[in-house]
């Protein structure tokens, strides 16, 4: 199993049977492959009950996600128009949402939607950071360059402040808590000391610290 | 083609020109009203403000319109699937004002429906909230949200009738029937166009007075 199909496994873990689910564009995509029976998928232009990805015949206009992937409506699916897909999201009522980071801080902030000199947008991730009941970060420990992404304060523009939850890894797993970050979960391999030395924040350690499985 | 508002392809593409505001429906590379945008295109209009919740793909849906240079300026979401978006914005060839989705959607529906702005939580403490006012309400802080209506609204619907009436289907629904709703003059691209009474009452998602002008 790749890096990436690693970290959505371990976010999907927090799913449960009931929960309506937004995922965001990556590695947050693929989540929906291993998320347990009963959790429902959102997509934000306005569908509740997203299924697998169509192909062939099957595929149809009527039916794409936020990503512009044609999928099949589960049974039981429900279509919004964007305006309500959004008060969903905002009043609370989306159990939690996977998105994307490039930089998250040691009190829950992330930046997601810019970086110097090029701006994409924020779409609809600004209103998942604020109304999902949970926030989980899936994203790799570090850019490719090495540069830590979770830092003492972000310096890329805000998605949503004080707002993340969990961060989900190639090689560990973090709760923010008010007392900062709180290593909770590690892959077979690496020490606590090597996560700390490729992040800005202190990390405190949980004394229950588990393994990930592989 | 006896109804008022069923137009020729050439009298709807005389409706567009330069400096308007234009409100697009649609989402995601799919189900755009890929016709209307070609008569904005063959209208040659240009400095065109669009609203939309993205800028399309490279030379496909809005991004035909980036494409032939017609876009002074957009209000939308974001702009992650069309390069040369991108590109024209590091150039300093077209200006973008970046909206949470969720509040945009919000501001077109206030523009449609009468209504000075909406109150959220979203965008508080990130740079959006710059460019807002903050409105104390019921104790909680929120950013106002104001609303937004286009000189123009093009979009697409799975079904109309001679009054203008509009069903949709799945997530074809999209940003359609708000963005219909939020400009002076509302013109609806159907895929099919049925007779009066064929869409049922509870089927119409936007009533038939809201729309303008009908290309079938």
């Amino acid at each position: 199993m790749d890096n990436r199909h690693f970290i959505a496994r371990r976010a999907a873990q927090y799913f449960k049977n009931g929960d309506v689910v937004n995922l965001g564009i990556g590695i947050p995509s693929l989540c929906g492959d291993y998320a347990p029976e009963g959790v429902l998928f959102q997509t934000e232009n306005g569908l509740i009950g997203v299924g697998p990805t169509a192909e062939g015949m099957m595929k149809t206009e009527r039916f794409y996600n936020a990503g512009g992937v044609p999928f099949i409506p589960v049974p039981g699916a429900s279509v919004l128009d964007v305006a309500l897909s959004f008060g969903v999201i905002r009043s609370g009522r989306m159990a939690a949402t996977v998105l994307g980071g490039l930089q998250v801080s040691e009190t829950g902030d992330l930046a997601n939607w810019a970086v110097p000199k090029r701006a994409f947008g924020m779409g609809g991730a600004m209103d998942l950071c604020t109304g999902a009941r949970t926030v989980i970060v899936a994203m790799e420990l570090t850019a490719k360059n090495g540069t830590p992404k979770i830092v003492d304060c972000c310096t890329l523009p805000l998605t949503g402040k004080n707002c993340v939850d969990h961060i989900v890894t190639e090689c560990c797993v973090i709760d923010i808590t008010p007392q900062g970050l709180l290593l909770k979960e590690i892959r077979a391999g690496y020490s606590p000391e090597d996560i700390q030395s490729r992040i800005e924040p202190y990390l405190h350690i949980d004394p229950d610290l588990k393994t990930m499985t592989e | 083609m006896n109804n008022p508002k069923i137009k020729r392809r050439e009298e709807i593409i005389s409706c567009f020109h330069d400096g308007q505001t234009i409100v697009i429906g649609g989402q995601a590379g799919a189900n755009l009203p890929y016709r209307l945008i070609e008569c904005i295109v063959d209208s040659g209009a240009k400095d065109l403000t669009i609203c939309s919740i993205d800028s399309g793909e490279l030379d496909r849906g809005i991004g035909r319109l980036i494409h032939a240079g017609a876009v002074a300026k957009m209000i939308t979401t974001h702009i992650g699937t069309n390069p040369e978006t991108a590109a024209l914005l590091a150039e300093g060839k077209i200006e973008i004002e970046f909206n949470p989705m969720g509040s945009y959607i919000e501001r077109l529906r206030c523009g449609g429906t009468g209504l000075g702005g909406v109150l959220t939580k979203t965008g508080l403490g990130t740079e959006v909230e710059s460019r807002r006012e903050i409105i104390r309400c019921n104790g909680e802080d929120y950013l106002l949200e104001p609303a937004l209506r286009g000189d123009i609204a093009i979009t697409r619907a799975r079904r109309a009738d001679p009054l203008g009436n509009l069903a949709y289907r799945g997530t074809g629904t999209a940003s359609h029937p708000i963005a219909a709703m939020a400009a002076d003059l509302s013109i609806v691209e159907c895929d099919h166009f049925c007779d009066l009474g064929e869409i049922s009452p509870d089927e119409v998602r936007v009533p038939g007075m809201f729309i303008d002008m009908i290309l079938i």
